[in-house]
């Protein structure tokens, strides 16, 4: 592994109080050495010297113009191995995640095996070690088989290494079982990360509810299906003080049940993904697979709530729910593919545009991309210290380009974002010491 | 450049004269019904039957037909003909039908005129009645009354217009 | 003037002079079927494909009459007796309906959008036979020709439609058309079935089917789905007929010269009553004859149509 000097970069990390232009040396994996050039924290102040301490060569990377932040954590990816290598696998998702910035990711349970045991989280654990470009994180499932019925042998998947728990892309319809998971998991102090929509409620819905989905002619979801377990879920994590993480927020009413829910004190956190903020239900219109999630894309004044929830905290996290399918299993009738966006690629660029519209500032960027996940799932990781695993990433926020699926690391090419132009991208990561660029 | 060929009179005068030949050829008006091809041969069609009622003295029945179901170019066209009425208020069956158009020219519009009719019924026989005549025939067809030949070359436009349809009568070359 | 588009998608997609020139297309082939030969050759040499992933036996049998009137070669395909049962996907049996010489193929599908994503894949003519709950365009062409004939025009008219607004394709078409045409357009049901958001559509909607019923001039009824019932839209099939059924006595408060339609199948005694469907003011029948008119319209026209 080659040492690393960034030079000149601009670096920026809140949590660190960084915000300046400054060097960084990266030795054996970890971050040696952070310094400003005037001004801002200084980790240590001496000359820069051309040869480390180490006696490995050293990478001298010029980053003039461009900013130095931590390596992102998505808290909500599908990586699809075990089971459905043909969508994905650990070694294509943590390549795209790199790509797009991020140096650590959250695998949803949702394989096949589910990962409801700590055979599959020794595996998935293993096989990233072996495979992945960056740090992969098992989520485990709520329940046994997903099913909502049983516990899942939480504290011996967590020793394995799982991080959090949850049941992603099932909601736990028994409001028992999910009171026990929230108490349960207090053990272990970890989050339970609920996929939130009453099951009863989006029958034969494929798309939101409304006039486009009666034009359409498409069965529609209604945005209380996902507010009424939001509101539930909450009750629980009063009643029980267990960590309760929304996913995939995507309604305005989700957005004020939880802000009401953070005022009164009730431990619970949420996050949000580029799609629901950057698009809107239109982008079904022509029957566009690519375009099918779940929850489903929304209307303007759920967009608009959102930015206002990234912007007053209310909401925590951008994740990507990064979900890759098949070509062909999109090539489909509308209410028979499959949901999901491939997110990994364009997360970093589409949530950028909330910093040039003003919507975020950046730093908030980094909190709701580094920091945040990293202090909600317990991790030493999100930020740019000495002593970490060098997770940086080198961003050229001016770089325009136009988004082409077919260029993906993802094998999910599956994203309504094809041909957008979009402004700032990563032109290196850092994951676990080791350099990639583009 | 446009040519007037005939004008309001001339036209009167040729209608005058092939309304005599059909009843000529026909002695009387006998089992005799006019049928005009759509748009310009219904007018013709119709001051046909004036004339004959004029001569003769009583009605014969007068039908319009409209060819687009039966034209041998939907496959070239990029774009469909519009349907017109088609309405023959008699049996055909063993009737002596006079198809009346305005211009012939390659034949094909009467060839798909000749399928319509079969399809309505079964005549005695069929006469053709055209005003121009502009040659370039590319069917077997061959008219029983014409009201003038006018030799043309292929690119030129032989324009017949009627009172009928808001403007004077009028037929020109260009 | 010719149609924008090869396929026929839906009435959304088309613009009012474009339905108006199917409408008058139609009753030159209404002319047509009144003849002893009730066959032209226009679209000789051509071939259509009946491409029907759910059962219908009226919309088949009328577009395959309307094929062979227009002289083309017609294959049936149903889904259960093709390799859709097989596991093909949709687009590779479009693929390879056109690769046999399919000029149109006329797409029944359970799945809304279905023809849609026929149309962006093969070169031949789509025709929307009904698709999921989306739109049945030929459905409202026909219902349009059929109001027409009877009425002489449709703007202006105060047109009910009555029963499950929300999961049916005909409704929907003919709510587009109608609009189009400048009608009144009036749906009444129970708020399941009609639900709000279709106000914004510039419809009435109502609950009370005397009230929604007042000076009408046609009455359109949708054929009730039984499982509907176990759905939890309405609580039982008496019950519905009770409050939402067409009887004489609620017919009573439309227009004097009102007229009736049904797109069929009709459930006699759960939407509508006997002594109505078999009325004098009943124009169910006109309906099946002028489909096949229109039918032969729309198909026509498309023909015009090339890439």
């Amino acid at each position: 592994m080659l040492n690393i000097l960034i030079k000149n970069g601009h670096i920026v990390d809140p949590s660190e109080g960084l915000d300046g232009t400054g060097h960084i040396i990266i030795e054996n994996g970890k971050i040696k050495e952070i310094a400003l050039d005037s001004g801002g924290k200084k980790e240590k102040s001496r000359p820069i010297k051309t040869t480390p301490s180490g006696r490995k060569a050293l990478r001298v990377f010029e980053a003039h113009g461009l900013f130095v932040i931590p390596g992102l954590i998505d808290m909500h990816t599908h990586l699809r191995e075990p089971g459905y290598e043909y969508k994905e696998t650990i070694k294509t998702g943590t390549m795209a995640a790199v790509s797009g910035g991020f140096t650590n990711i959250c695998a949803m349970p949702n394989t096949n095996p589910v990962n409801d045991n700590s055979s599959v989280t020794d595996f998935i654990i293993r096989k990233a070690i072996q495979e992945g470009a960056c740090t992969v994180y098992p989520v485990g499932s709520i329940t046994k088989n997903q099913n909502g019925e049983e516990l899942a042998e939480m504290g011996i998947m967590f020793s394995e290494g799982c991080i959090a728990f949850s049941d992603d892309g099932k909601p736990v319809m028994n409001s028992l079982i999910m009171r026990r998971a929230l108490e349960y998991s207090k053990t272990y102090d970890v989050p339970i990360i609920s996929h939130c929509e009453d099951s009863n409620l989006t029958e034969g819905g494929v798309m939101n509810e409304g006039l486009l989905s009666f034009t359409m002619g498409m069965g529609g979801i209604p945005s209380e299906a996902e507010e009424t377990m939001v509101a539930r879920d909450i009750a629980l994590a009063g009643l029980t003080k267990g960590k309760l993480h929304i996913a995939h927020v995507s309604t305005a009413g989700s957005v004020r049940l939880i802000r009401q829910a953070k005022e009164s004190g009730i431990p619970v956190t949420a996050e949000t993904c580029p799609h629901y903020f950057t698009i809107t239900e239109e982008a079904v219109q022509t029957y566009n697979t690519n375009a099918k999630v779940n929850p489903p894309l929304r209307a303007r004044k759920d967009l608009e709530a959102l930015q206002e929830g990234l912007k007053d905290g209310t909401i925590d996290v951008i994740a990507t729910d990064h979900a890759p399918h098949h070509r062909d299993e999109k090539r489909m009738e509308f209410d028979r593919a499959p949901s999901g966006i491939s997110g990994l690629d364009t997360a970093l660029s589409l949530s950028l545009k909330l910093v040039q519209e003003g919507t975020i500032t950046f730093s908030q960027l980094i909190e709701k991309m580094a920091q945040n996940p990293a202090r909600i799932l317990g991790l030493k990781k999100g930020k740019l210290k000495v002593g970490h695993t060098a997770d940086v990433v080198i961003l050229d926020v001016h770089k325009e380009y136009t988004i082409r699926s077919e260029q993906f690391l993802s094998k999910g090419r599956n994203t309504p974002f094809d041909g957008w132009n979009v402004k700032g991208k990563p032109v290196a990561t850092i994951s676990k010491g080791k350099l990639y660029e583009w | 450049m446009s040519k007037e060929l005939l004008n309001k009179q001339d036209i009167d005068r040729i209608l005058a004269r092939i309304a005599h030949e059909i009843l000529e050829k026909n002695k009387g008006t006998g089992n005799l019904c006019l049928v005009g091809i759509q748009r310009g041969g219904v007018h013709l069609a119709g001051r046909l039957s004036k004339k004959i009622k004029e001569i003769e003295g009583n009605d014969i029945p007068v039908g319009s037909l409209d060819i687009a179901f039966y034209r041998d170019d939907l496959n070239i066209r990029t774009e469909q003909p519009a349907v017109r009425k088609t309405s023959v208020p008699c049996r055909i069956d063993d009737q002596k039908v006079v198809l009346v158009d305005d211009v012939l020219f390659t034949g094909r519009s009467i060839r798909a005129a000749l399928d319509a009719l079969m399809d309505i019924g079964r005549p005695a026989n069929i006469q053709l009645a055209v005003l121009i005549d502009r040659g370039h025939r590319e069917l077997p067809i061959k008219p029983d009354f014409v009201g003038k030949n006018i030799p043309t070359s292929m690119g030129e436009v032989v324009r017949v217009v009627l009172e009928e349809e808001g403007a004077k009568d009028t037929v020109t070359i260009e | 003037m010719k149609l924008s588009s090869k396929d026929l998608l839906g009435i959304k997609e088309l613009e009012k002079d474009e339905i108006t020139l199917i409408l008058d297309t139609a009753s030159g082939f209404k002319d047509v079927l009144k003849r002893d030969i009730k066959k032209v050759p226009a679209l000789r040499g051509k071939t259509a494909v009946n491409l029907f992933f759910e059962p219908s036996t009226r919309t088949r049998t009328s577009f395959e009459l309307a094929e062979k009137r227009l002289s083309l070669d017609v294959l049936n395909l149903a889904a259960t007796t093709s390799s859709v049962a097989k596991g093909e996907s949709l687009i590779d049996t479009s693929l390879n309906v056109q690769a046999l010489g399919a000029d149109f193929m006329v797409v029944r599908h359970s799945s809304s959008g279905a023809p849609h994503l026929l149309s962006r894949n093969v070169t031949a003519s789509i025709i929307n036979a009904g698709d999921g709950i989306n739109e049945h365009p030929t459905q409202a062409l026909l219902d349009a020709f059929t109001i027409q004939e009877r009425m002489g025009t449709i703007e202006g008219l105060k047109i009910a439609i009555v029963g499950d607004i929300v999961h049916s394709r005909v409704a929907k078409s003919n709510i587009y058309l109608l609009k189009k045409f400048g009608a009144e357009v009036r749906l009444i049901g129970p708020p399941t079935l009609v639900p709000e958001e279709i106000l914004s559509l510039g419809v009435k909607r109502y609950h009370d089917m005397e009230l929604g019923l007042d000076t009408v001039d046609v009455v359109m009824m949708l054929r009730i789905q039984k499982e509907r019932q176990t759905g939890g839209y309405f609580p039982s099939t008496l019950e519905y007929f009770r409050f939402w059924g067409l009887t004489s006595e609620r017919f009573a408060s439309a227009k004097k010269n009102a007229i009736v339609m049904h797109p069929g199948p009709m459930n006699r005694g759960i939407e509508i009553a006997s002594e109505i469907a078999d009325g004098s003011q009943s124009v169910i029948l006109d309906q099946v004859t002028n489909g096949i008119a229109v039918r032969m319209a729309v198909m026509f026209l498309l023909a015009g149509i090339r890439e």
